[in-house]
């Protein structure tokens, strides 16, 4: 069997699993990157004015790409001076954009993510933009030079699911793209749903962030995700409108 | 007045490097932005931060 992966900026992945590292204890962080496999790992960047002997970077092991993200930016222009930020701590040139104006729901703004995934891409980034899941929105950041698209399946740290279940679907079907579910995925069930809807890859922090047991949560977040693939390659069985069909033989028996 | 990472820093002029010395900064873990642009690494031990620089100092912490 051909071996089954999926490329992003000239690098080939086989683990669909990308691991968000936020809310975790540092010592966590490796028992979760252990247990779920993942190749690709994202970060944020913030001020730093204490003197931290603890790195997070200590915590990731090196085969791991790093995708760090733009969190706190409101505008293009803060998100592509975070990316520069990010490139110059030197672990590669993946950025995921991400530009939130509202705190409350903490939706991207897919307008201002457009801009910014036009000059970082122009700048040699490898973008990977998180976006609200509108179509016009995802082939204008395709034009623009995106490697894939990461719609939200539900509000940021919700753990609520698939709710924008058919507008990712649209993209799936539409978009020539990676599309990778980012946001909201809160079971290992969601996760597989949208690998069996064709999605590329799952993005997840808060689900096994927030989990009792942190590194468990991460083990079933993977085997979900494997099956989900597998079952997407496999082709789903079809649904009947109305009625039933037998799937045994309809010959008789016991009665003439 | 320098304004490093939001906090105003009553000096003229320092050498970049200097201040991350004795502020005990490790420069392999840290990027520096002035005045909007990045100060590459290469040029951290030649850059001097002037009285209305404004200076971001950032590393990588987690996140989604």
């Amino acid at each position: 069997m051909m071996k089954d992966t999926f490329k992003l900026g000239g690098k080939e992945f086989s683990s669909r699993f990308i691991l968000g590292s936020g809310k975790y204890s540092l010592e966590l962080i490796k028992a979760a990157v252990e247990n779920a496999g993942a190749e690709i790992i994202t970060l944020a960047v913030r001020r730093t004015n204490t003197k931290d002997t603890e790195n997070i970077l200590d915590y990731i092991p090196d085969y791991v790409t790093l995708l760090p993200n733009t969190s706190g930016a409101r505008t293009a222009q803060e998100a592509v001076r975070i990316a520069r930020m990010a490139r110059e701590l030197g672990c590669g040139n993946f950025v995921k954009i991400e530009i939130m104006k509202d705190s409350k729901y903490l939706l991207p703004d897919n307008v201002e993510t457009v801009k910014a995934t036009q000059i970082l891409a122009d700048e040699g980034f490898v973008v990977l933009p998180y976006m609200y899941p509108d179509l016009y929105t995802a082939r204008e950041l395709q034009e623009a030079g995106a490697v894939a698209v990461m719609p939200l399946a539900s509000p940021i740290g919700s753990n609520k699911g698939l709710a924008t279940r058919e507008f990712i679907q649209i993209l799936i079907d539409e978009i020539d793209l990676p599309i990778i579910v980012d946001a909201g995925i809160g079971k290992p069930s969601q996760a597989c749903e949208a690998m069996e809807m064709g999605a590329a890859a799952i993005m997840s922090n808060t689900a096994i962030a927030t989990a009792r047991d942190i590194p468990a949560m991460a083990g079933a977040f993977k085997d979900a995700i494997i099956a989900g693939r597998k079952a997407y390659l496999a082709g789903l069985g079809r649904v009947l409108e109305r009625g039933a069909e037998a799937s045994d033989p309809l010959t008789g028996f016991l009665r003439d | 007045m320098i304004k490093i990472n939001g906090e105003e820093i009553m000096l003229t002029e320092i050498p970049l490097t200097r201040y991350l010395q004795e502020n005990g900064y490790d420069p392999r873990r840290i990027a520096v932005e002035c005045n909007e642009n990045i100060v590459p690494k290469s040029q951290f031990e030649t850059f001097i931060l002037h009285s209305g620089d404004v200076v971001e100092i950032v590393s990588f912490v987690g996140g989604g």
